[in-house]
């Protein structure tokens, strides 16, 4: 990586990662700069590369599922949640009513981790140090609880299996869902008051890394990004995978694409995500929690041998759309397995939004993309 | 579908946004003061002296269930958590008499915690309900391959100390295994006769 990007005078290209702390992992990026304004800006991908897809096609099916939570570690939940549709739709398992609700309460709480880390790391990015985050850890560590309480662990969970999930919840777990959603607006509210119209925050992220429609659906961006930019676009919708149709939520749209959008397409999601947990909590019948069936193929994985086939099962991660490829040769190992990972995705477009920019708010429009580079490099 | 709309609505007067945030940090500082953990309070925990509540979920690393003395384990050293653990952290060797043959037990369990992930494949495949994930976590060590390699004589925990962290499916466990031990117990005595009424009454 000799050569430089621009070969022209005045500029300098400075590097930044991989051990930057703003980059929220391993993540360099090489920025040329003329005076503070950024010229160009290319991405060192790579660092965390663990050949995640290479692991999992020598794996059974049901072996994958603890490597999908080290994807997206922040949301594990949403990791398992694709990954199960997928290989379920690769074999054909229905799963139990009881067992969907269960789904669709983790995958919205796990929605509402995600955001809450975001905003709080953003600010962290922004400058206001710690405070902000701390706030929305601390709302964090009570979902977190949950998980343990319910999964057995708090961030890698491993909780769904394919036809349902590994535990059922008591009334006791149930209680304290609807306990700790319950603060959750009033939470947001406050959260907002400190933030929303704070004048520091409006002016470093208004008009600042402004992502346009056209160039958002050409270059594949999904998830709160391409929803910021004012594109109604969001696979709980579209494709009413599991059983978002029952539920009645809203999908928050921006409209310069800049990054105070992107942070407030995040909160009012936070807020449709409670409006689901509480519709899910409501209506969660009584019932199996997995499949009888499929139970013994996870006593015994080697058993789990879907037919030759090709099936793709995707979700609306907090990222965006999380797709997982499996190829199946009749074996009971997968035969491909690919995943389409938001994050990397979406990082793609961090050249256009950021060039033009003054080189402080590069690192702004980077927090604003959300990415997680256990996902990114896979 | 209506949409919410992104608030873009100025503040009267430049600044109002600032104090009113200071005045939310001001109330989160007192509130950390006066109010409990669960209602805004401060939440963390001063560690070595007090301990987190952990659920009974909760899981980490695998450990081995034996039910009346460690010589003779659950575990039958089958291979099947070796053979289907994701990372291959576990290590088994089957037990031999001086002959040479197979005594359904394991002579080397080796889990090297180094390696393992914590994702309970073991537990969910083990067929002789043997294997199970713990919840110890004091276990920081200084080298790699000698204190995170855990022998067999760690592992071995007896059926109480199950009983204790998982009250619930150690008693499930349990209620199926009295009940397989008793239809064994009948299946291996077929030929005596059900008693025409002797110990009646």
């Amino acid at each position: 990586m000799s050569e430089t990007i621009l070969n022209e005078p005045q500029t300098l290209e400075i590097n930044f990662g991989p051990q930057h702390p703003s980059t929220h992992g391993v993540f360099r990026m090489r920025a040329v700069l003329d005076g503070e304004t950024i010229r160009g800006l290319k991405l060192v991908i790579g660092y965390l590369h663990r050949n995640h897809e290479q692991i999992a096609e020598n794996l059974t099916y049901p072996g994958v599922f603890a490597y999908t939570d080290r994807l997206d570690y922040l949301n594990s939940m949403q990791n398992n949640f694709g990954y199960a549709l997928a290989a379920e739709k690769l074999a054909g398992i229905t799963v139990p009513e009881r067992a969907e609700y269960i789904r669709v309460i983790m995958a919205e709480l796990a929605r509402i981790v995600n955001h809450l880390l975001l905003v709080g790391f953003l600010l962290n990015d922004l400058g206001a140090f710690f405070t902000p985050c701390l706030y929305a850890v601390r709302e964090r560590e009570r979902i977190l609880d949950i998980f343990e309480d319910v999964s057995g662990s708090r961030m890698m969970c491993n909780y769904f299996r394919f036809g349902g999930v590994k535990n059922d919840l008591t009334e006791n777990q149930l209680g304290e869902i609807r306990k700790v959603v319950s603060r959750l607006p009033a939470f947001l509210d406050e959260f907002e008051a400190l933030l929303s119209k704070n004048e520091i925050l409006c002016m470093r992220c208004q008009n600042v890394g402004g992502l346009p429609k056209d160039l958002a659906v050409n270059a594949g961006i999904t998830g709160p990004m391409l929803r910021a930019s004012g594109i109604n676009y969001d696979i709980r919708k579209t494709d009413r995978y599991s059983i978002y149709d029952r539920f009645d939520f809203k999908v928050p749209l921006g409209q310069k694409g800049d990054v105070y959008d992107r942070y407030y397409v995040r909160i009012l999601e936070m807020r449709e995500s409670v409006k689901i947990v509480e519709q899910a909590i409501a209506g969660i019948p009584r019932g199996e929690f997995l499949n009888a069936k499929t139970l013994p193929l996870l006593r015994n994985p080697r058993l789990f041998k879907p037919a030759a086939g090709e099936a793709y099962g995707r979700i609306e991660s907090p990222k965006g759309e999380l797709g997982y490829y499996l190829v199946s040769d009749g074996t009971p190992q997968p035969w491909r397995y690919h995943v389409r990972a938001p994050s990397l995705i979406n990082l793609t477009v961090l050249e256009e939004m950021c060039v033009g920019q003054k080189i402080a708010d590069a690192i702004v429009i980077l927090g604003s993309i959300d990415i997680v580079l256990g996902e990114t490099d896979r | 579908m209506t949409r919410p709309q992104i608030a873009k609505e100025k503040n009267p007067v430049f600044g109002t946004g600032i104090l009113q945030g200071m005045w939310v940090t001001m109330k989160n500082f007192i509130d950390s003061y006066f109010k409990k953990a669960d209602q805004g309070g401060i939440f963390t925990i001063q560690y070595p002296e007090e301990l987190c509540r952990i659920s009974e979920n909760s899981r980490n690393f695998p450990f081995l269930v034996y039910d009346a003395a460690p010589d003779s384990p659950r575990c039958t050293a089958c291979g099947i958590c070796e053979r289907e653990c994701p990372t291959k952290c576990i290590h088994v060797e089957m037990a031999k008499d001086t002959a040479g043959k197979p005594l359904r037990k394991p002579a080397v369990f080796e889990i090297d915690y180094g390696l393992c992930m914590n994702c309970g494949m073991c537990e969910d495949v083990c067929p002789f309900d043997s294997i199970f994930m713990d919840r110890v976590y004091e276990i920081a060590g200084r080298d790699r391959t000698k204190d995170m390699l855990i022998g067999k004589d760690a592992l071995l925990k007896p059926n109480a100390y199950f009983q204790k962290i998982r009250p619930k499916d150690a008693a499930d466990i349990d209620a199926r295994r009295k009940a397989a031990e008793a239809k064994k117990a009948a299946a291996a005595r077929p030929a005596t006769p059900p008693d025409a009424g002797g110990t009646a009454s």
